[in-house]
């Protein structure tokens, strides 16, 4: 642990263990890894494995048992020490699922509250323009859609010039269109602000899309770590073209079966013959890859 | 004519005791609505007791202790220069008692309801306990808020047995009305007993349907976003 100063590449250093009480049972979450300064991770797993309860530890909300988290070399946790930092002394942003506006104020006071005493307004007005909230400064957060909502919550996040943003599963009630929309403003923000950033998520191709490095948990623990592409397609096809989607539909016709895909809002159909058919099923995730070398391009408007 | 004094001695009583029990009711809510100390049934059944023992009961136990011939009301005598039997300011502490869980209950419960996130929210954002409870939490509550001060001035109205306890029955000192209604009663004087009673009525019934009327959202303004 002593070479975190030297070792500038490792910003958090996490070791964590707490005992949680689930609705099946007890459960030991006991983490440990160590993320890069400026990246995007992802954290994935079932409901229940501990992912949100991995988040407020960090954000310090709440007091592992025992362990040790260091960010940028500064210690938050140590038990061994007592060192424990209060969550207002971490200067995180936290983006949370049922967004957590302050129904008591309008949006624009939503973010003047999290200014830090003394911090200039500048901030607000950057965040108010890339996140493009300007229409919206006036209303109060229960007359904003639940993608507004968002949008505002995570500028708040960002009020306070965080280094580390936490985001718990923040785009899992918004409708696929809303998603993909937020996940830019998402990525623009942690590019511009050259974050740190966690994010739980269940969505395979938000977690291509958005993020660097992932991490599986089950069962309070690390399963697997490593970058998302390989670890949803287990490193067996090498494609130019993929896509990941849900099975909707199976036909079959003689030999084949034509399979129906969601992928994104698209439905796109894929034969299949009746071996490879047989391992799926309606509901199933799946990677659709094409090793095509003449695809036909069409520029589109 | 009636004697006014009854009603605003009541009226008096009720108001001291609901702001006081506002000032109590609001760390001791929170407490109560956050804590997992082990101690915390015990004291939600003490803060409950009031409900259902009979305000004799408290009246009697409160007589007893404060009384200056017992070490501590003899040591408020001496120190405080406190005689809280026979008293308005004792009067006071009995409504306090008496009317708790009146006023705890719905803060507590206030408390419970919002999400533990946008207390969260406040602290990721460096804001301190305090501020978040006076600027985030209470803003969001104003409905459990009002309907505690309601319920707590209300039912301090209502007082009967706890007063007669430790107030007496002094005139102009602690005779509130629902003992002057008692009192007009046993010399026959129905009149009397009537007008008190008819004002107490109309006065509870409309500080009840006000309970309602918020919690059924007929003033949308005042149901926390305003």
């Amino acid at each position: 642990m002593e070479d975190i100063s030297k070792n500038g590449m490792e910003m958090i250093e996490i070791q964590l263990k707490k005992k949680l009480k689930s609705s099946s049972g007890e459960m030991l979450l006991n983490v440990q890894a160590s993320l890069e300064e400026g990246k995007f991770t992802t954290v994935y797993g079932k409901s229940g494995a501990g992912k949100s309860t991995l988040l407020m530890l960090l954000a310090g909300l709440l007091k592992p048992d025992e362990g040790f988290l260091s960010v940028a070399g500064q210690i938050w946790t140590d038990t061994v020490k007592r060192i424990h930092l209060p969550p207002q002394k971490r200067n995180i942003g936290y983006v949370f699922q049922e967004y957590a506006l302050f129904p008591n104020m309008t949006v624009k006071e939503n973010l003047l509250f999290a200014l830090a005493k003394k911090q200039p307004k500048s901030i607000i007005d950057q965040l108010v323009e890339i996140i493009d909230l300007g229409q919206l400064q006036d209303r109060m957060p229960l007359t904003l859609s639940g993608g507004q909502k968002q949008r505002v919550a995570l500028a708040r996040a960002l009020v306070s010039k965080p280094k580390l943003l936490l985001l718990d599963e923040p785009l899992s009630a918004l409708d696929h269109e809303m998603r993909v929309k937020l996940q830019s403003y998402i990525l623009e923000v942690h590019r511009e602000f050259k974050l740190t950033t966690i994010l739980i998520s269940h969505d395979v191709s938000e977690i291509i899309r958005l993020s660097d490095h992932m991490i599986e948990m089950d069962h309070g623990k690390i399963i697997r770590k490593g970058d998302p592409a390989s670890m949803f397609t287990n490193d067996r096809v090498n494609a130019k073209f993929q896509f990941t989607g849900e099975v909707i539909k199976m036909v079959k016709q003689d030999f084949i079966v034509i399979v129906t895909v969601l992928i994104g809002k698209d439905l796109v159909k894929v034969i299949s013959n009746d071996k490879e058919a047989e391992t799926l099923q309606i509901g199933d995730r799946v990677l659709i890859a094409s090793k095509a070398f003449n695809p036909i391009i069409h520029k589109i408007s | 004519m009636i004697d006014w004094n009854p009603l605003l001695i009541t009226f008096k009583l009720a108001s001291i005791t609901t702001i006081l029990l506002l000032v109590i009711s609001i760390p001791l809510s929170y407490w109560l609505a956050n804590t997992r100390s082990k101690i915390k049934p015990v004291a939600e059944t003490l803060v409950s007791m009031p409900l259902v023992l009979p305000p004799t009961v408290i009246g009697f136990y409160m007589l007893l202790a404060l009384s200056p011939s017992n070490a501590f009301g003899n040591w408020l005598d001496e120190w405080l220069g406190l005689r809280l039997v026979f008293s308005f300011e004792g009067l006071v502490l009995g409504s306090l008692i008496y009317s708790l869980p009146f006023m705890v209950h719905p803060i507590q419960a206030g408390f419970a309801n919002l999400s533990p996130s946008l207390k969260h929210a406040s602290y990721v954002m460096g804001k301190s306990k305090f501020l978040t409870l006076t600027k985030v939490l209470l803003p969001n509550m104003k409905p459990s808020l009002i309907t505690g001060i309601i319920l707590a001035f209300a039912h301090t109205i209502g007082e009967f047995g706890v007063v007669l306890m430790i107030g007496g029955n002094l005139s102009g000192k602690t005779r509130v009305a629902s003992i002057a209604i008692y009192d007009e009663v046993e010399s026959l004087n129905y009149g009397a007993a009537n007008t008190y009673s008819m004002i107490l009525f109309g006065i509870t019934f409309l500080i009840l349907m006000m309970v309602y009327l918020i919690n059924g959202g007929y003033f949308k303004k005042w149901n926390g976003n305003d």
